[in-house]
């Protein structure tokens, strides 16, 4: 990774970083030796963090278990295993950023998700992205539900110069995926990117409608859609993990975009996932810009994380 | 309604437990309020109104006069629970309207909690409440922000006030209310553009469109599966922009409404509204109370009395009444009630209001009777207008037709019948009853 790119994502981060140092050194300021209150209260800045339960439990199992071999335990200490634990969660070898490719035909990506998070705009950034590094890019507008979606597809498909491939709103999603994938095909572009519309995890029948999607790319095209990213809002909490279990077991998700991490939310809420489902993360977006979406390094996160 | 579901279960059980214990000790609570401590962290609760919350329960819950009581566990849920509706504020509280109209509503927030889709339901809820709102876009930065608002606009046939996306969003807002007060619109909805709380240049073009309309009402519409950040975002736009309350979107998931919890508690502004579906009438007045029993598995039939009432027309259930006493209730009325009762939201929402079916587990199996209504409706829909009227001439022929037209088989049709007929003797028996008793309820009846 570029130095700039780590830097922007640094940037990102600041407000995270800081909160959370800043908090873990309340904590330990003036003790020597960690108590059990001083666990308490570390195991509190942890949760605000988003990081989850189980995260937090293991962290908090090995900061005890140090602190009962009569080990001193100081912010440093402290900040280092929260490190390596993020790390290891993350899996920090295994997990790459890089998007599959269809062995022949057009990649396929499909961008699932609640509504809210920035899935139209991730699938506008990901088309920049991917139109700047030379590939043919086309976009499939399949939410025709919400109110005007097609339209903001539209205006993204302008700025990056990518084809949008639509019907009416209201219409069957599936067949728009469908006919985006032949128009994809027939025209040899290198991706195609199905914007789907958001939906609560928790409606049964949206999930179908959108196994549906899937069934029905997987019919046009062998191996479509290749990357299935769920796009997750950075300041999403707990609820982000019912989100990712029901999501993956309906249309099995290949990677996580991770948005709106420029704000003052905490993003600790991507650990969770992993370490409950493995999937990894595969770009995070950090800013309004076109190209303010870049790749996750989860060595990067962690560092950003929790160094000074 | 499976809002805060995991919550509600997690400390359903705490309680359950507690119950069991005939006398409580000092340390049972303790051990208890631990587990409650842990549900709402888990809940994304922030951490410092958890704090508060549990020692404020506890307090009160350790007293002699708690402890020594026959029922000490009623005691200490009664606790929780009184201690939940102050958490989230206590009384209901409403918008305020200009005492001259036309009133402005600023809605703000973050991106995507949810505000465009809020403006129209606001606007539809304000409408059905006998007032004429204006819609006014704002949001000039996301694309075709505008054009879903128009979208919404034109769905509920209320008018949108636009400028398009080249103009200064407060000449907008001053432009909105200028047209509410040539045209006689006495509510104006401002939809403002999505922003973080810590982009200065954005929150500074909020500050200019609020020092130039002065808005009666800013509205923070939050995402009610926002984590630990809830409390940041409020603050901020609090500090900044001094809002007045909240509305929680997305309810309708199963988001642990920690936001909901912690909002209220940190900023002191009331959670006015609750979205709970993807429907434009899916916003409702936020119950403090209510919310906090459905929490604790209490269920909320006020709520339910109240969606009947909006559903039904009273001439309608006075006519319907007429019926059932001549014994003249047919399929097709049959039909119309099923519809009635559709109209007051979804099955499972509503038998999660009731008492003692909140939980997860009882609401499984409701996705299948929603299907099994869809059944029904297909079925007396293929009937001709005659058959609905006297089911007595569907013979084995007709049956045929009928499932093949449904998409059901004759069982189904069968079935069916012999329910209506049922209902109709129970319908007699109760009317010969209420005969000697006076008129029936004005609640019609469940199929």
């Amino acid at each position: 990774m570029s130095p700039s790119l780590f830097s922007a994502i640094r940037a990102g981060l600041t407000k995270t970083r800081e909160a959370l140092i800043g908090k873990i050194e309340q904590v330990f300021t003036g003790k020597a030796r960690i108590d059990e209150e001083a666990l308490e209260e570390l195991e509190a800045v942890l949760i605000q963090s988003d990081l989850g339960v189980k995260a937090t439990e293991s962290i908090m199992e090995a900061l005890r278990k140090r602190a009962e071999e009569g080990q001193p335990v100081d912010s440093n200490t402290a900040t280092g295993l929260i490190e390596e634990e993020i790390l290891r969660i993350l899996g920090a070898d295994s997990l790459r950023p890089e998007l599959a490719k269809a062995e022949q035909g057009p990649t396929v990506i499909m961008m699932v998700g609640v509504n809210g998070t920035g899935k139209t705009t991730s699938a506008g950034k990901i088309a920049s992205m991917l139109s700047k590094g030379g590939h043919g890019v086309m976009l499939a507008a399949a939410d025709t539900f919400r109110a005007a979606a097609i339209e903001q597809l539209e205006v993204w498909g302008r700025r990056v110069g990518a084809p949008v491939i639509k019907h009416q709103e209201g219409s069957d999603p599936a067949a728009v995926a469908f006919d985006a994938f032949e128009a994809a095909r027939a025209r040899g572009v290198d991706y195609l990117i199905v914007d789907t519309a958001g939906r609560l995890h928790t409606k049964s029948n949206l999930m179908e409608e959108l196994k549906k999607i899937k069934r029905v790319l997987g019919r046009a095209g062998t191996g479509a859609p290749h990357e299935v990213l769920l796009v997750v809002d950075a300041t999403t909490g707990q609820n982000a993990i019912a989100q990712a279990r029901v999501f993956n077991e309906a249309v099995e998700l290949t990677g996580i975009v991770l948005t709106k991490l420029d704000g003052t939310a905490r993003g600790g809420i991507v650990v969770a996932i992993c370490s409950e489902f493995g999937i990894p993360v595969k770009y995070v977006g950090v800013g309004e810009g076109v190209d303010d979406l870049r790749p996750f390094d989860p060595r990067e996160f962690a560092s950003s994380l929790v160094s000074h | 309604m499976p809002v805060f579901e995991n919550l509600s279960a997690k400390l359903q059980g705490v309680f359950k437990n507690l119950r069991n214990r005939g006398k409580l000790t000092e340390k049972d609570v303790d051990l208890a309020l631990k587990e409650v401590r842990m549900a709402l962290l888990e809940a994304d609760v922030n951490f410092k109104v958890v704090k508060d919350f549990v020692a404020r329960v506890r307090a009160r819950a350790v007293g002699e006069e708690v402890l020594a009581s026959l029922t000490p566990a009623q005691q200490v849920i009664k606790i929780v629970h009184e201690e939940l509706t102050d958490l989230m504020g206590g009384q209901s509280s409403k918008i305020t309207f200009a005492p001259k109209p036309p009133t402005l509503i600023m809605l703000v927030g973050l991106q995507g909690s949810g505000k465009t889709t809020t403006c129209g339901k606001l606007a539809a809820l304000l409408r059905r409440q006998g007032r004429k709102p204006l819609l006014a876009a704002a949001d000039v930065y996301r694309p075709a922000a505008i054009r879903q608002l128009q979208v919404l606009g034109s769905q509920l046939n209320i008018e949108v006030f636009t400028l398009g996306d080249k103009v200064d969003p407060a000449d907008i807002a001053a432009g909105a209310m200028e047209r509410a007060k040539s045209f006689g619109y006495d509510t104006v909805i401002l939809d403002t553009a999505g922003r973080l709380h810590i982009d200065d240049e954005m929150m500074v073009e909020l500050e200019r469109i609020r020092a130039r309309v002065l808005p009666h009402e800013v509205l923070l519409v939050v995402d009610a599966m926002t984590g630990q950040d809830a409390v940041n975002v409020a603050t901020t736009f609090n500090q900044r922009m001094g809002i007045d309350g909240v509305v929680l979107t997305k309810l309708d998931g199963d988001a642990r409404g920690g936001a909901a919890l912690s909002v209220r508690a940190v900023t002191g502004k009331p959670i006015k509204f609750v979205a709970t579906g993807e429907k434009l009438d899916a916003l409702e007045q936020f119950h403090p109370d209510r919310m906090s029993s459905r929490i604790l598995g209490m269920g909320d039939v006020l709520t339910i009395i109240e969606r009947a009432q909006e559903a039904f027309d009273a001439e309608q259930a006075r006519k319907m009444e007429e019926k059932l006493r001549k014994q003249q209730f047919t399929l097709e009325d049959f039909l119309n009630q099923l519809q009635d009762v559709r109209k007051m939201g979804p099955l499972d929402q509503l038998l999660g209001m009731i008492p003692g079916l909140g939980k997860a587990k009882a609401l499984k199996d409701l996705q299948v009777s929603e299907k099994e209504l869809g059944k029904v409706e297909a079925i007396i829909r293929s009937m001709t207008p005659e058959e609905r009227r006297n089911p007595s001439m569907i013979d084995g022929s007709r049956k045929r037709r009928i499932a093949a037209g449904s998409g059901t088989k004759v069982q189904d049709v069968n079935a069916l019948l012999k329910q209506f007929e049922q209902t109709r003797k129970m319908i007699k028996q109760i009317s010969d009853a209420s005969r000697r008793r006076g008129p029936l309820g004005k609640m019609p009846f469940m199929p």
